[in-house]
């Protein structure tokens, strides 16, 4: 973990509802790891995982929640925001040479500089975008360069018509590990299909580095909290 | 004045503390994961996560819902269990922190709190016991303790018998009168007197209609609370004279000499940690400038010099 003064180098809205922010002068992150901003006016820091970092270079996708990501939308290039960077535990990076990532709604973001880093390792990568709609689907071409994607939507306005687990039993036969992120419900469901994966968490959070237990979950190997040991847990480790 | 005859030093127990901030249960964990971010042997003493007879996991999620000037928490006590914290987490600590620790000690019954605050009679790097009465935050738990003098009195009274530390008492600030609180601790033996816990709070969540907490309510902390603090420190300030152990919103150097001039000995900070696991060891570096620019010597000085 560092606290460090980053810049906003771009806000800019993909959606109705989601924002992609750049930042810059950010210490090293993994894939799956996380960054907390100081929004100001806000008592606590934010809790966004990394969607893309290259050379200092930062970026967060985030959705329009509530009124502290509302304010986040009208931040303007320059601004200087007081971050924590470095923070969890990503993905496993190696063992998997047949990976699929599996992203739901919001929860694609931190998949995307994950597929990236697997297909420079020339992993063989599938990429499964989940959502209710096709709006929902973002950065799809940008997560193209990286792997075979496949989509699934609730609504069947792109792809296959269902959720994430009905659209991932096919895709389970052609992999050897899995990666996933989104929703609990969706999370919960693979984990109990699948066990031979790995699952990015998302608690409310009151530090963000392991201090206040604010965010500890059950597991089989006891308490454990999602923003020191994970956010990133085996998917059999989890007690949903 | 001179920066060097500056003194942070102060007394607490007859042992010596190099400066008096102490990060407050619960903010810190066991402390040894915030040696990973700058060297903790600068602060004054450490209160520990609290800490009950078994391991608890306490409530569901979510636990925490930020305020306009704090958080409210109802973690509900997490901890590993006193024979843990004994034996794996005091030792862990010892590796990167030489000083003495305060072990804080949460409960559900006269027995609990006695045999989990008498469990650090022989543990050589605790300075004393802290005495939840008063976390909000555990189903029939410590407020039960913490809110008749009464039933407080007979506790302090029990664990007394058979704690050899020095034994603080946390109070809550969810009470009539906190005075009778704390002369009731004293006079039932406590040595000295922390204060102030949580206050009761809750937050909603517009779309969901319901609470963001899982258990509804929880302990509001932060910066809106330090006023109310600063006026129940020096409230018991004028009902005891064991010493006080100020906490509540506490994010500054300022803070700190406000605290102590309403009646504090010594400070604990604890929702700053939080948002900056840095603001110890800021609040450390800045206080000899700020006491400078307020011409303060030393500390000792101005303990509850605001009373009127």
């Amino acid at each position: 973990m560092k606290k460090e003064v980053l810049k906003v180098l771009s806000n800019e809205k993909l959606t109705e509802t989601i924002f992609e922010m750049r930042l810059s002068g950010s210490s090293p992150m993994l894939p799956g790891q996380f960054v907390e901003l100081l929004i100001p006016g806000f008592s606590l820091r934010r809790p966004f995982s990394v969607a893309e970092y290259d050379k200092g270079i930062l970026t967060i996708i985030y959705k329009v929640m509530g009124r502290g990501t509302e304010e986040m939308t009208t931040i303007k290039k320059n601004t200087k925001i007081d971050t924590l960077t470095g923070l969890g535990r990503g993905f496993s990076l190696s063992g998997s040479e047949h990976p699929l990532l599996i992203g739901g709604g919001i929860g694609i973001a931190p998949l995307i500089y994950l597929a990236r880093v697997l297909y420079e390792r020339e992993k063989s990568v599938k990429i499964l975008l989940c959502g209710r709609c096709n709006n929902d689907l973002i950065k799809q071409e940008e997560i193209g360069k990286y792997g075979e994607v496949f989509f699934a939507t609730d609504d069947g306005s792109c792809g296959f018509k269902g959720n994430a687990l009905e659209a991932a039993q096919s895709l389970f036969k052609q992999t050897d590990h899995y990666y996933a992120c989104g929703p609990m419900p969706m999370l919960k469901a693979l984990a109990t299909n699948n066990k031979k994966g790995e699952l990015s968490l998302e608690a409310h959070m009151g530090c963000g580095f392991g201090a206040c237990m604010g965010c500890s979950i059950q597991t089989t190997d006891g308490p454990k909290r999602v923003c020191k040991e994970g956010p990133v847990f085996q998917a059999g480790e989890v007690i949903f | 004045m001179e920066t060097e005859k500056i003194s942070l030093g102060t007394q607490l127990f007859g042992y010596q503390l190099d400066n008096p901030i102490i990060p407050a249960s619960g903010t810190f964990g066991f402390g040894y994961e915030f040696a990973d971010y700058y060297d903790i042997n600068i602060l004054g003493s450490i209160s520990l996560k609290g800490t009950t007879k078994e391991a608890r996991y306490g409530n569901p999620l979510p636990r925490i819902a930020e305020c306009p000037s704090g958080m409210i928490n109802a973690i509900g006590l997490q901890n590993p269990g006193v024979e843990k914290v004994r034996t794996e987490e005091l030792s862990k600590l010892k590796r990167y922190y030489s000083k003495k620790v305060i072990a804080n000690v949460g409960g559900h019954s006269f027995e609990e709190y006695v045999y989990v605050s008498s469990a650090f009679n022989d543990s050589e790097s605790v300075l004393a016991v802290e005495l939840n009465v008063s976390c909000p935050n555990v189903k029939g738990g410590g407020l039960v303790f913490g809110n008749d003098p009464e039933v407080l009195g007979r506790l302090v009274k029990e664990v007394k018998k058979s704690c050899t530390k020095p034994l603080i008492v946390k109070l809550s600030p969810n009470v009539k009168d906190i005075s009778e609180m704390a002369i009731s601790a004293e006079s039932n033996g406590a040595d000295a007197i922390s204060a102030i816990n949580t206050l009761l709070g809750m937050r909603i969540d517009l779309k969901t209609r319901k609470p963001v907490i899982s258990v509804g309510k929880g302990g509001y902390s932060g910066k809106g609370v330090f006023p109310v603090a600063v006026k129940m420190v020096n409230d018991i300030f004028k009902a005891v004279s064991i010493p006080i152990i100020g906490m509540g919103g506490i994010s500054s150097s300022y803070d700190v000499i406000e605290m102590m001039m309403a009646g504090a000995r010594c400070v604990m900070v604890g929702t700053a940690n939080l948002i900056d696991p840095y603001a110890c060891k800021e609040i450390i570096e800045e206080l000899p400038i700020t006491m400078k620019k307020l011409g303060i010597c030393n500390l000792s000085e101005i303990v509850g010099c605001a009373s009127i």
